[in-house]
């Protein structure tokens, strides 16, 4: 299988605000704490859209911002691939709501976000980039099938890609069908050459393997992988930040797991 | 060098024209269209819409049970048409189940069923009826995770979720996911399905016509909600193969407005070329484009500017969207599918609806059905969030 190196990680989560913070708790050198996560603000969008945009949105734009600060490259050349289960579920509420009322007021803004790639269509724009983006969700495994499709991306184009990886809590009544412990939104730009300056060189099993997940030693940090589709590439991103030649195994669905192998 | 092709190994599709290809075929032959005015549930919308019949009265039982909702059961009767399973039965003895992937279109997959347990709530508690399942119905990723468990498949598989794009970028995502290894052929698909969301939401936002939709027309003035189910099984094509071929696709960001197209049409350009550069084919080498012709002002001009600078005048142009309404998320499978019908069979279909053209738009578009030997074709599938794709098909052996 081709190589994959990973030059930028952003990352948000209660206790893991950014990927230079975060970097010793992943490790292992330094305790895990759940602390509320900062308020994100979503800078790069105009003041009238930061108003309009929701906590998903935010969220997958921050970690997105995040990883491309961390180099210097026009975000506008850059593909994107936007993975998460759930999508924007608060919008998706509304509207569901406004549908049980006479008359069944829908607002055109909360129809028109609640498309699963909005928050793609708001990089795009914020960023002026025409580039070929794709969102999906694999429920669960929506973390392993982003990374598919982002290497798959990366190698068919040679060219870099953006993976945004993300999910938040759902709203009641939702909610109690469906549980995500706490947000988490992960972004990781890939590079389809074995390139010296990077973080970490990647190789992705090419079929699904039946071994079990990795889990997390930290009780909260486990939590977290198993209480949020976007985290179950926690042990990954922890393989990354040892910057030691580790595997990780994902989790995908219930039977099956992708397992990557990360050397520096 | 060109991109290496895909095959369309076998295909099917259920629209408001029909179960089945053939129903669509004779539809598209006799100038039938599929739409009625909007009885949809219990709506009060003057609009028009393109339903698939028979679907309140079939529901998914047994293991298939906790999938049950209108669009997985609008999965559930594409997949049983035109021998499909048969077909993905013996790809499956072939490549073996785990080395097939799974890549299916939806922009609101099973969403109807949250609708309905919001209306069914608990009136002291909030809480939704114990029956409603989140993970079978709603959410994007139950479309796939339905196709996938119902063909007896394993490997790889995801939900495509890009708007009105979503199942054309189902075969740009195959082609690369074949490619990179992780699979060795695919089923890639689109299954949308009428619900509340997109009858209201499409009405909110002013874009749902009440009267048939009419593209290109002087007096166009909105969209026509439809709903269905396409399949198709792709592998990679032998030499000499002649079946109908995948030759190249072209994807791109309009970076422009959430549901608005760019005036000019730069992102679905863009998408063309790029169509048109992997599969090393000069625009004059296309006989037919099927437009992704909305009917909706602003939508069809903006095509019509990208269509027109990247092809000219000449090449033969039509919208379905008169016969089948907008498929949303399954508009991509469908049209693909229409593009192949076209190619083996010869036929350009009109424009239906559409009376008088408007002089504004420069594109070559077709009003009425013709016959005509076709080699290769593309189809548009654009979405909101200003996302683009453009697939173009050919005869094998051209």
């Amino acid at each position: 299988m081709n190589p994959l190196a990973v030059e930028a990680v952003g990352l948000m989560a209660p206790g893991l605000a950014g990927w230079p913070a975060s970097q010793a708790v992943l490790a292992g050198q330094q305790p895990y704490i759940a602390e509320p996560m900062p308020a994100t603000i979503a800078t790069l969008l105009p003041a009238n859209e930061r108003r309009r945009v929701t906590a998903t949105v935010r969220l997958a734009l921050q970690v997105a911002q995040e990883a491309m600060a961390q180099i210097d490259l026009d975000a506008g050349t850059i593909r994107t691939v936007f993975a998460s289960s759930g999508g924007d579920s608060e919008v998706l509420d509304k509207i569901c709501v406004a549908l049980t009322q006479p008359d069944r007021p829908v607002s055109p803004t909360h129809f028109h976000q609640s498309v699963h790639n909005t928050p793609a269509g708001y990089w795009a724009i914020a960023m002026g980039c025409m580039q070929p983006s794709l969102s999906l969700s694999a429920y669960d495994g929506s973390f392993a099938a982003g990374l598919r499709e982002a290497a798959a991306l990366a190698w068919a184009d040679q060219a870099r890609v953006l993976l945004v990886v993300y999910d938040q809590p759902l709203p009641f009544p939702l909610a109690e069908r469906r549980k995500i412990v706490a947000p988490f939104a992960v972004a990781l730009l890939l590079n389809p050459t074995a390139m010296v300056n990077r973080l970490a060189l990647l190789r992705l099993g090419p079929s699904a393997t039946n071994e079990p997940a990795d889990r997390l030693d930290d009780p909260d940090l486990e939590r977290l992988r198993a209480g949020n589709p976007a985290a179950r590439g926690l042990p990954l991103l922890c393989a990354i930040a040892r910057r030691l030649r580790g595997r990780a195994v994902l989790a995908v669905d219930e039977n099956t797991t992708l397992s990557v192998e990360a050397t520096p | 060098m060109a991109i290496q092709p895909l095959a369309i190994a076998a295909c099917t599709l259920t629209n408001a024209l029909g179960r089945g290809v053939a129903a669509s075929l004779d539809a598209l032959r006799r100038g039938e269209s599929g739409l009625r005015f909007c009885d949809f549930e219990d709506t009060h919308l003057n609009t028009w819409i393109g339903p698939v019949a028979g679907l309140e009265e079939e529901p998914l039982r047994g293991e298939f049970a906790p999938f049950d909702c209108r669009n997985n059961r609008l999965a559930r009767l594409g997949l049983e048409q035109d021998g499909f399973g048969a077909a993905v039965r013996q790809a499956r003895d072939r490549y073996g189940p785990d080395r097939i992937g799974v890549f299916i279109g939806t922009s609101t997959s099973g969403i109807g069923a949250t609708e309905h347990a919001y209306r069914q709530c608990d009136p002291i508690t909030g809480s939704l009826l114990a029956t409603f399942d989140y993970p079978h119905t709603h959410n994007v990723f139950s479309a796939a995770d339905f196709t996938r468990r119902w063909l007896g498949l394993s490997g790889v598989a995801m939900a495509i979720s890009t708007a009105c794009s979503s199942s054309a970028k189902a075969f740009a995502s195959a082609w690369r996911q074949m490619r990179a290894g992780f699979c060795d052929a695919a089923v890639v698909g689109g299954v949308d399905s009428l619900c509340l969301t997109t009858l209201y939401g499409f009405n909110a936002l002013g874009l749902a016509s009440t009267r048939p939709c009419r593209p290109w027309d002087i007096e166009r003035d909105g969209l026509n909600v439809g709903e269905a189910a396409g399949f198709a099984l792709l592998e990679w094509a032998e030499p000499g193969d002649d079946r109908v071929l995948l030759l190249g696709y072209g994807e791109s960001s309009d970076a422009w407005h959430m549901t608005a197209a760019h005036p000019e049409g730069a992102g679905a350009a863009l998408a063309m070329q790029q169509a048109l550069a992997r599969a090393e084919i000069a625009p004059e080498q296309v006989d037919y484009i099927n437009l992704h012709g909305t009917a909706t002002p602003l939508n069809d001009a903006a095509e019509d500017r990208a269509v027109a600078r990247v092809f000219g005048p000449d090449t033969p142009c039509s919208s379905t969207k008169g016969w089948t309404g907008h498929t949303l998320g399954a508009a991509g499978i469908t049209e693909a599918i229409f593009v192949r019908l076209c190619l083996e069979h010869g036929l350009i279909p009109g424009t239906l609806n559409t009376r008088q053209r408007d002089p504004k738009l420069g594109a070559g578009l077709v009003l009425e059905n013709r016959e005509s030997v076709l080699r290769t074709a593309l189809s548009n599938s654009f979405g909101f969030g200003g996302t683009n794709c453009s697939l173009l098909f050919g005869r094998g052996n051209i």
